[in-house]
């Protein structure tokens, strides 16, 4: 059997039968990725190819419906706003935005989470009644309202943004580093090395962090569709980012006074942040099965 | 139970002293104190600084938390800058449509994301339980912002059947309540199909076939029973999530609650409200946490017995 990452059922179904449906299957699967692949193409890429300022805007083209002609001659595919600007660049530039956050909030709480949670797990004690304490702490603050305040009462800025993100992010890989150092300090490996006098850091990182890596990155897929979202939400209530920068969030918000007059302002950045994020999330899944199979 | 229930009751005190605190923190942190936001860009310096010696801003800040600290356990969070009102006193006012909202979410969430598990978990793999999984997927992508924005355009501004925004009446609370449900139904379809996935597994299920039970009986009395523990811990663990998603929904649908309030008071540096605000949420989901706790060890017998022992 081939081993293609969650794509086999353990026990190993006949060949002959199996192997159309088992490709179909395959294909399938890797459209999600292959979505997300193309997000992060445009998005980093995009902005060098489409012109689009988000002070520009000809009020001549104010809300105009998806496909229309600009009047310097281009097209509008996704339309125009209120101001004039071309919907379909706010939509790229606003990829662009989410995609930069995104990866930013989850390398950052990543770092600290597994920083914190390996260190919790494995030196147990007063170390992990300490980060325990500071998670319930966190946690008693709704959702994305920890978020809110943070970016809300200091001044806009990308930065804030990250911060008030990354505050309540590292939480779950704190929670998946600290359970899995718990149960991997009792195996055997770790156990003859520091018999052997081997240093704890070294410990840590040749015999723990390796078995943490895998499941963590199936997490850092999921965070960072939760860090999207959550990015949407802060600037769709105004929020964090300067007024300058493009982001989905944003244009939604800005739609929601024309929603009778033109729907394409809100309903498309929506479908694109959907579209990411369930794209995100069946990649996420997938790793999460992959991983749990494994061990 | 008592000694155990004593615990978690001291943790909880803990946590919301933690929070009081984090709050605080934050908010000394933020540039300009409420001072200057209250009196605006054209303030004269002596207003300013008269204003803040008024409002206690010029002691050290540890006599300052600790005041802070001192009149919070009263319930006392100072006077809102804007509504000339106790802060706590605008909350607590804003409070009941919050828990109307949220209420009316969780029931919608729990009665269809129960269903949808359980008709997902007990034939895992095959179609049913396929189309369901997409389906969760696709709510829970999905950023509640957005979709009550469809809504209103669908139902309001389309096909003119309710009113697209404020509160009032019942009509008023259908938006709001199915935005802020659509996500955490798909959570609890998502936990409740893979606990009774996990359950039809276990050999009691299996004696309960080879008794000859109907698959129904087998479903109801066996398998959705014990499912129901793990969802309940869980379902219990993202009430934080439901209640950081009713802020939003409450801004997008002009919902008079406290998460609208909050948002509000955000933007308009209204530290006292924002305090207050912060910190009444924060007793809601650490309670709510408690209570999920208790009723789970009233659900579970081996918890009980446990809890009894040690």
């Amino acid at each position: 059997m081939t081993t293609t990452m969650g794509l086999v059922q353990s026990p190993a179904p006949p060949m002959a039968v199996r192997t159309g449906r088992t490709r179909v299957r395959r294909v399938l699967g890797a459209i999600p990725i292959m979505i997300f692949g193309l997000y992060v193409v445009v998005g980093l890429l995009g902005p060098l190819f489409i012109d689009y300022s988000p002070v520009g805007g000809d009020l001549d083209d104010r809300l105009l419906s998806p496909g229309s002609v600009l009047s310097d001659g281009s097209t509008a595919v996704f339309g125009t706003d209120a101001l004039g600007r071309d919907l379909f660049g706010q939509v790229i530039y606003g990829a662009r935005t989410s995609l930069i956050i995104g990866t930013l909030v989850v390398l950052i709480s990543g770092l600290v989470g597994i920083l914190v949670g390996t260190a919790a797990g494995y030196r147990r004690g007063t170390t992990d009644l300490a980060a325990s304490r500071v998670i319930d702490v966190l946690l008693a603050f709704p959702g994305i309202l920890l978020a809110i305040v943070i970016a809300g009462v200091f001044d806009r800025s990308f930065a804030i943004v990250v911060v008030a993100l990354s505050v309540t992010n590292w939480i779950g890989f704190a929670r998946l580093s600290r359970s899995m150092a718990m149960t991997l300090r009792e195996r055997d490996w770790v156990k003859s090395a520091t018999v052997m006098g081997v240093r704890r850091r070294r410990i840590i990182a040749r015999h723990i962090l390796p078995f943490i890596a895998g499941p963590t990155l199936a997490l850092a897929t999921t965070e960072f569709a939760g860090a999207i979202l959550a990015e949407a939400s802060l600037s769709f209530l105004g929020l964090g980012l300067p007024s300058a920068s493009v982001s989905w969030g944003q244009t939604i918000a800005s739609g929601k006074e024309y929603l009778a007059s033109a729907w394409w302002i809100s309903a498309i950045p929506g479908i694109a942040l959907a579209l990411l994020v369930i794209c995100v999330g069946f990649t996420g899944d997938r790793l999460t099965r992959y991983f749990s199979r494994k061990q | 139970m008592l000694p155990q229930l004593v615990r978690r009751v001291g943790l909880m005190i803990f946590t919301v002293w933690g929070a009081v605190s984090l709050t605080f923190v934050i908010l000394r942190l933020a540039p300009g104190d409420q001072a200057t936001v209250q009196l605006g860009p054209d303030a004269t310096a002596a207003d300013v600084s008269a204003l803040r010696e008024e409002l206690g801003l010029n002691r050290p800040m540890l006599v300052q938390y600790l005041d802070y600290l001192g009149s919070a356990i009263t319930g006392d969070f100072g006077e809102s800058y804007r509504f000339r009102e106790s802060a706590m006193t605008v909350v607590l006012d804003r409070f009941p449509a919050t828990v109307l909202l949220t209420v009316t979410a969780s029931a919608l969430a729990l009665t269809i994301g129960l269903l949808l598990g359980v008709l997902a978990g007990r034939s895992p793999g095959r179609l049913v339980d396929r189309v369901i999984s997409g389906i969760t997927l696709v709510m829970q992508a999905i950023p509640s912002f957005w979709s009550g924005i469809m809504l209103i355009l669908l139902m309001a501004l389309t096909l003119r059947l309710l009113p697209s925004a404020g509160s009032g009446d019942l009509r008023h609370l259908v938006l709001p309540a199915i935005t802020l449900a659509i996500p955490f139904t798909a959570i609890v379809a998502r936990i409740t199909r893979s606990s009774v996935a996990e359950v039809t597994t276990e050999p009691y299920i299996l004696t309960a076939r080879s008794k000859g039970l109907s698959e129904r009986a087998v479903l109801t009395r066996h398998a959705v029973r014990n499912s129901v523990i793990p969802v309940v811990t869980i379902v219990s663990l993202h009430i934080g999530t439901l209640m950081g998603g009713a802020v939003i929904v409450e801004q997008v649908f002009a919902w008079e609650g406290v998460g609208s309030l909050l948002v509000g008071a955000v933007g308009n540096r209204d530290y006292a409200i924002v305090q207050a605000a912060t910190v009444l949420l924060a007793i809601v989901v650490v309670t709510m946490n408690l209570l999920a706790d208790v009723l789970n060890s009233r659900l579970d017998p081996r918890i009980r017995a446990g809890a009894t022992t040690s």
